[in-house]
Parts: structure tokens; C-alpha cells; sequence
């Protein structure tokens, strides 16, 4: 095994290191933490960031960033649930707003790599946009009330498991075997490594970046279901500030910002240390303002730690 | 080739060049910076669009919309800056763009096996699975080169392939190219060093302002007439070296050390003096350079700088008492490339010019106006920005950034790189009139002729320490090279 690779995995150990060691301590400091029922409950309300960090990550590898994930969340969410509510079939309802989180992703894309916008500056917006497009098309108010087979979506158990944890590791599964065993993969590390290497490689630029965007949009659609299963509710204001929130367990994960570097079973660990924290801070009863103290200090206190095993090799 | 024309905002690059190219050749392309060969070589391979002309491949006329198409018809293309992924492997970098493998998964023992043939067919070892990141340039350079034996190529264009390379490795390296010059394949092969030239080259295309001068057969012509066609005018290749006597010390390295890279080096340099400093790749002298310079921090050991002990806590430091580097590598540390001509050549004069916090654009724009009228350097203006510049022109205006600044100490790490014979004999001229003026100078570099020529002493590392210390006047290459291999006479 090389340097580098050990390295890598070094860093992966450390923060799955620090997950385990937050889970002890949770343990030590409340007898309500380790449970087989509140475990399962971290899981699952962390699959909503969890898929939309896969999407994320992928976007981030690239060497971009997507800030419109959560507006993609609540548009793509009142579509489904309108279309629920037309008497649409559940499989085509799904769809819909799958694609249309898919459509805005693509859109995000295109900007980038046709226009030659700036990630940042083309999915801003698209943040401002699909949020204005949810509320417009809702006028502002929540689509409720679906069949309890749609819920099931977000409260069906498949031998315990809840099956948003099911979706979440499914989402995983696929989102790890694309990223190490297909082409696609590989040119997402590649363009993010070296852009104009890759160009000059032959391999489609373009085309690569454009889906990567799609692909965040895609999941953004398939988190907006389980939201609108769980709460039995679409809501126009829904998924504000998830972007920062997938973002963070990305960054927590150990994926770089420059792009080129990091795994999606970080993001997992990292979207689960962000979910194990605010549950336990939940837990220990301590105050929601205090918790978001915590969660920016833990997002900072991740990267640092990074960047110093980075400098100590330089030295 | 023929007729090809382009332009860029505000400059025509080429200007309807033909360049004609025979299988199993190697055709040498001589131009000096900014004569258009880059630009040539980027329209063949597809990177870039040409503004008119026109292609022809085996007598066909060809279109050759971006790298793919380029890839398709057997044109391959190694840039002087080597274009590889970091992070991915060296099997993942040799097969990029053309992974092994069905419905878009990759096949990674296929991808594993391929790399390892094609390496040993170059007849070096690599490991398949190594992060490029971590190789040595010469290791890249060689998989740059694997890289490129996809499939079957026609025509291989190598950029100053042998910039970064050792002697040895350089031999390695035209070992290769005969092996493909063998099989048909046709090298178009551009470089600045002459002997090169002479030695690898069939025929030669030599550019000049965005023309084509001639084409002619290696043989027919001297290193003294190309010289004369690139530039335009007659240039001695000469190293016009006038010594002054030296006046007082104003540096002093004292044992300095750094954990894998430097033990105990001591030296001094005395005002007016050229040190030159000599060694193989990895012996420590960017190094020692960037410990100089404040850039990093030595574990032992300490530097003086007329008399007194530097307090390198970073380069700010070592800019106050008047020490400054000139990297090897201008782009990435030498110049912000986004920033105009005027920017650049007063960014370390800042401090001087700046009132409250605000900046005295009068003074500024007069301060880089007199370093480029000074040194020569060729804009459009001011507000240029550095990356439209010629790499001459580029480490004219690192050299007047310093310049204006006002530093007794000039650390220069390969000054002359990848600048052709025009500008190496004008940065040379600098050298010997800022000597004159008083000021010191370290030089570090790679070509022996260039350090023996320009150097008053020469200073040669092996493996971190101090192999020898010479004299330049009276010394031999041999004598350099068997100190630098860490045989001491």
C-alpha cells in the first residue's frame, strides 16, 4: 500500500474515530443515547443530509459546488405532493419530482459548463429561483395530506429498519461502485484533480460536469420524498440551509473543497457524526442555539485537524 | 500544416505558418518564447481553434475539432507542463480518457496490466498503482510518455521534454524516441537547448513573430545560423560574464540544516559576486533557496545577511533585509498571473508605496514603468496582465519586481528555463550589470555551461551537504559533475 493511500485511509479511521468516540461519550453522559429505537432514530432523521450530501460530494469531487440542493428539496417536493394530489399514481408522482429536481440540476450544469459561470454564482441562482418557483406555485402554502402508502415511505419498517435508513444505504452502495469502479467516477476525480489534464486527455469535460450537477438535482428530488412521506406535509419553505448542512458533513468527510480528493463513505460518517451530535445535544437537553455553536465549532475543528496533518507533512 | 493562421485579443500568434512533417522523422520546431510554436503544436492537438489554414493527415485534409478527434487520428501531445492528475494513479493516468472496460465500469486489472506493458516497453519501472502526486518530474515526464503510446500513434509532439530531466534520463528519453521514430511514428520535437537539437533532430521548421522562417535538414545548418533565423539578428551564444572584483560579504549561510534535505551547508557571498550553484535533481538547492529566502524554516543552523542574523520567521522577513528569490517555478510562485504588468512588478514595493493604506498609482505606475523600460520587457502596456507574456518576458518582470524593491541579494533558481537563447543572453547582460551595481547573486542551475560561464564561484551539492567548492574560472564540467555525483577529486 502506498503513502498516500495509507494516508487516506488514516484520515478516513480518524473520522470514524471521532464518530465512535462521540458515541461513547453520548453513552457515558445519558442511558437514553444507546438504544436500539434512538439509534435507529438518528438514522433516519440523518438520511434526509445524508442522500443530499452523496450528491454533494460528487459536485464537490468535480471541483464545483451546489447551493441550490435545498430549494431543489422544497420545489422539488410540491410537485410531487401536487402531483399526489391530481390523482396522480405514487410511481409518477415520484418521478416527477425527481426529475424535476434532475431538470434544475441539469439547468445548474449547463450554466456552469456551457455559460461559464462560476458554480457558486450559477447555483445561487438556482437557490433563489426554485425556492421563488415553490412558493409561487404553492402560493405559499403547504401541500398536506397523502395516502398511507406514500407515508410509508418515510414510516415503513423492513425488518426494523426504517426505510429511509434502507434508501440511505442503498444510495451509498451505488454512489461508492460509481465512484471507484466506473468511468464516470473516475472523471469526476479527474476533472476535479486537473481540469485542463482531463480535457487534453480526451476525456468530455463538459458533459461529465453537466451530469454531476443532475445527478446532486436527482438526489435533492429523492430527499424531497422522504421529507414529504415523513411530515406528511410539502412545504415551499422547506429545506432551507440543507445546502450548509450537506456541505458540512462533505467537508467533515474529508472530501476537499478544491475538488479531486475524498470518498462518499466520509460524507456517510460525516452526515452521521453531524446527526449523532445534534440528537445527543438533544438528549442532554442543552439549548438549540447552543447546539448550533457546537455543530460550527465541530465543522471547523474537522477541517483544521485536516489541513494540520497537511502542514506536519510539508514540514 | 498549411496556411494557419490565429490571433488572440490584441496579438496575431500565428500568421498563416505551414509545417510540414515526415514519418519517422524527428522535426525540431526552434522558435524563440512567443514565436508561435505552442500555439502550432495546440492547434494540431486540437486544444485550441485555429482562425484559418488548413490540416492535412497523410495528404487527407483533416478537421480536428478538440483533443478527441486529435487522439483519434494518432496525434499525441506532451506538454512542457506535465498534465497529469495528482491524486489518481499511474494506471488510472495512462488510461484516462480511454479506460478499459464495458458499459462504463472499469476494468482495473486490464488498466493495471496495460500500464505496466507500455512502462516497461520505455524500459522503466513504475508502480501502476502509485499516486502520480508522488512521483519525481522525470517519473511523470515517463508516464506523460506511456501515456501517449495508446493505441497507435502517428505523430507525437513533445514541449522541452527534457527541462526537468537529468542527463541520464535524457538518454533514456532519446532511447525512447529512436525506438518510435523506428516504428514510422513522426516526433515534432521543441526545445531551446541547441546541443539537443543537433543531436536528436532530422529536419528543422524555425519560427519566428508568428512566421515561418525555413525548414531545413539538420545537417545543412549550424547551431550559429538557427540561432541567427529565431532571433532575427545575430546573438553570440556566448556567456558574456564580466567580472567585477567583489566587494564586502553580505551573505553568510552558517551549517544549515533541514531534516531530509540540507546538512550543514555554509557558504558566503560577497557583493558583486555570481555564486553559482550546482548538483543533480534532489541534491537541495531550491532547497537551500527557499530556506534563504524565509520560505522555509531551516532545523539548524542560521543565516546572516551583512553581519547580522536573519530572523527568518517567513519571506517578509528576508525581503526587509534585502534577500529575495526568483523560483524556479515563475508561474505558480513568481507572479500572480492574473494581475496587469504594473501590479506585479510593485507588489513587493507596496509597503513604500502605499499612504494610509491607499496606493500612489503614479508612483506605481512610474515605478514599473522604469523596470520596464529598464530590462526591456515587451507589452502592450502596463495593465497587460503577466499571463498574456512571453516566459522571457515573465521572468523579466519577477526580476524587476525585486528590482524595484531595492535587494542587495538575488537567489535566482534556474533563471534561464525554458527561455530561449535571445532572452537568456538579455537576462544574462542583467546579471552582469546588476553585479556591477553591487548587488549578489545566487544562481542556481541544471546547465553546467551556464553555471561554469556566468558563475565567479560555484558552489556543487550532492544528497544536501557541500560536495566542493571552485573556483569558476579554470574549473571543467567534469570536474562539477563528479562533485555533484558525489565522487570529490
Amino acid at each position: 500500500m502506498s503513502l498516500a493511500s495509507l494516508k487516506r485511509q488514516g484520515r478516513e479511521l480518524g473520522t470514524l474515530g471521532g464518530l465512535l468516540a462521540l458515541g461513547l461519550l453520548l453513552t457515558a453522559l445519558t442511558p437514553h443515547f444507546l438504544t436500539v429505537s434512538n439509534l435507529l432514530n438518528v438514522m433516519e432523521q440523518t438520511s434526509i443530509n445524508a442522500v443530499i450530501a452523496v450528491g454533494m460530494t460528487f459536485v464537490i469531487l468535480s471541483g464545483g459546488i451546489d447551493l441550490s440542493v435545498g430549494s431543489l428539496v422544497a420545489l422539488s417536493g410540491v410537485v410531487m405532493a401536487s402531483a399526489l394530489h391530481a390523482g396522480a399514481p405514487i410511481p409518477v408522482a415520484l418521478l416527477a419530482g425527481l426529475l424535476t429536481g434532475a431538470f434544475c440540476g441539469l439547468v445548474n450544469g449547463s450554466l456552469v459548463t456551457l455559460g461559464r459561470l462560476p458554480p457558486f454564482i450559477a447555483t445561487l441562482g438556482m437557490m433563489s429561483v426554485a425556492r421563488g418557483a415553490a412558493l409561487l406555485f404553492t402560493d405559499g402554502r403547504p401541500v398536506s395530506g397523502f395516502d398511507a402508502s406514500f407515508r410509508s415511505l418515510a414510516t415503513g419498517r423492513v425488518l426494523l429498519v426504517p426505510v429511509p435508513v434502507l434508501i440511505t444505504l442503498a444510495v451509498y452502495a451505488v454512489a461508492h461502485l460509481v465512484l471507484t469502479r466506473t468511468r464516470f467516477g473516475r472523471y469526476v476525480y479527474a476533472i476535479g484533480g486537473n481540469e485542463e489534464a482531463s480535457r487534453l486527455s480526451g476525456v468530455p469535460v463538459r458533459f461529465h460536469k453537466t451530469m454531476v450537477y443532475a445527478l446532486s438535482g436527482l438526489v435533492s428530488g429523492l430527499a424531497a420524498a422522504v421529507l414529504t412521506a415523513r411530515l406528511n406535509s410539502a412545504q415551499p419553505i422547506a429545506g432551507m440551509m440543507y445546502e450548509l448542512d450537506a456541505i458540512a458533513a462533505t467537508v467533515i468527510g474529508g472530501t476537499s473543497l478544491l475538488g479531486g480528493q475524498g470518498r462518499v463513505s466520509g460524507t456517510l460518517i460525516g452526515a452521521l457524526i453531524m446527526g449523532v451530535l445534534r440528537n445527543g445535544l438533544n438528549l442532554l437537553g442543552i439549548s438549540s442555539f447552543l447546539q448550533q455553536v457546537v455543530i460550527g465549532l465541530v465543522i471547523v475543528g474537522a477541517v483544521l485537524f485536516d489541513s494540520l496533518l497537511k502542514t506536519g507533512e510539508r514540514r | 500544416m498549411r496556411g494557419i493562421r490565429k490571433s488572440f485579443p490584441g496579438v496575431v500568434a500565428l500568421d498563416g505558418v505551414s509545417l510540414e512533417v515526415r514519418a519517422g522523422e524527428v522535426h525540431v520546431l526552434l522558435g524563440e518564447n512567443g514565436a508561435g510554436k505552442s500555439t502550432l503544436m495546440k492547434i494540431l492537438s486540437g486544444a485550441l481553434a485555429k482562425d484559418d489554414g488548413e490540416i492535412l493527415l497523410g495528404g487527407e485534409p483533416v478537421s480536428i475539432p478538440g483533443p478527441r478527434e486529435a487522439h483519434e487520428r494518432g496525434i499525441r501531445i506532451i506538454y512542457q507542463e506535465l498534465n497529469l492528475v495528482p491524486h489518481l494513479s499511474v494506471a488510472e493516468n495512462i488510461a484516462l480518457g480511454r479506460e478499459p472496460g464495458r458499459l462504463g465500469w472499469v476494468d482495473r486489472r486490464a488498466q493495471d496490466h496495460e500500464a505496466r506493458q507500455r512502462l516497461g516497453r520505455l524500459g522503466v519501472e513504475i508502480d501502476p498503482r502509485a499516486p502520480v502526486g508522488e512521483l519525481g518530474v522525470a517519473r511523470q515526464q515517463m508516464v506523460e510518455v506511456a501515456k501517449a503510446l495508446e493505441g497507435e500513434p502517428r505523430i507525437i509532439v513533445m514541449d522541452e521534454p527534457t527541462s526537468a530531466l537529468t542527463t541520464t534520463e535524457i538518454h533514456e528519453l532519446f532511447a525512447t524516441i529512436e525506438r518510435l521514430t523506428a516504428r514510422g511514428v513522426a516526433v515534432v520535437y521543441i526545445s531551446h537547448r541547441m546541443e539537443e537539437v543537433t543531436r536528436i533532430g532530422h529536419r528543422v521548421t524555425v519560427l519566428r513573430d508568428g512566421r515561418h522562417v525555413t525548414t531545413r535538414a539538420i545537417s545543412e545548418v549550424t547551431v550559429a545560423e538557427l540561432v541567427k533565423l529565431m532571433a532575427g539578428r545575430e546573438v553570440t551564444e556566448h556567456f558574456p560574464r564580466r567580472r567585477t572584483p567583489p566587494g564586502e560579504e553580505v551573505l553568510r549561510a552558517e551549517g544549515l540544516s533541514r531534516a531530509g534535505v540540507l546538512h550543514d551547508v555554509s557558504f558566503t557571498l560577497r557583493r558583486g559576486e555570481v555564486l553559482g550553484v550546482a548538483g543533480l535533481m534532489g541534491a537541495g538547492r531550491t532547497e537551500l533557496a527557499r530556506v534563504l529566502a524565509g520560505a522555509d524554516r531551516p532545523d539548524a543552523g542560521r543565516v546572516l545577511v551583512q553581519g547580522r542574523p536573519l530572523a527568518a520567521r517567513g519571506p517578509k522577513d528576508a525581503i526587509e533585509r534585502g534577500l529575495a528569490l526568483l523560483p524556479e517555478d515563475r508561474k505558480t510562485q513568481g507572479l500572480v498571473l492574473g494581475l496587469s504588468v504594473r501590479a506585479n512588478v510593485a507588489l513587493p514595493s507596496l509597503p513604500r508605496l502605499a499612504k494610509l493604506g491607499v496606493v500612489d498609482e503614479a508612483g506605481e505606475s512610474e515605478l514599473a514603468q522604469r523596470q520596464t523600460d529598464d530590462l526591456r520587457i515587451r507589452t502592450t502596456g502596463l495593465a497587460q496582465l503577466v499571463g498574456q507574456l512571453s516566459g522571457g518576458n515573465q521572468q523579466k518582470v519577477v526580476l524587476g519586481k525585486w528590482l524595484a524593491a531595492d535587494v542587495d541579494v538575488l537567489l535566482m533558481d534556474e533563471p534561464t528555463r525554458g527561455i530561449d537563447v535571445a532572452a537568456k543572453v538579455e537576462i544574462y547582460e542583467l546579471m552582469n550589470r546588476l553585479t556591477a551595481q553591487g548587488k549578489a547573486i545566487l544562481m542556481i542551475s541544471s546547465e553546467l555551461p551556464e553555471v561554469l560561464g556566468m558563475s565567479d564561484r560555484i558552489l556543487v551539492l550532492a544528497r544536501g551537504r557541500v560536495a566542493a567548492e571552485l573556483q569558476a574560472r579554470g574549473a571543467t564540467q567534469e570536474q562539477v559533475l563528479a562533485a555533484a555525483l558525489g565522487q570529490a577529486s
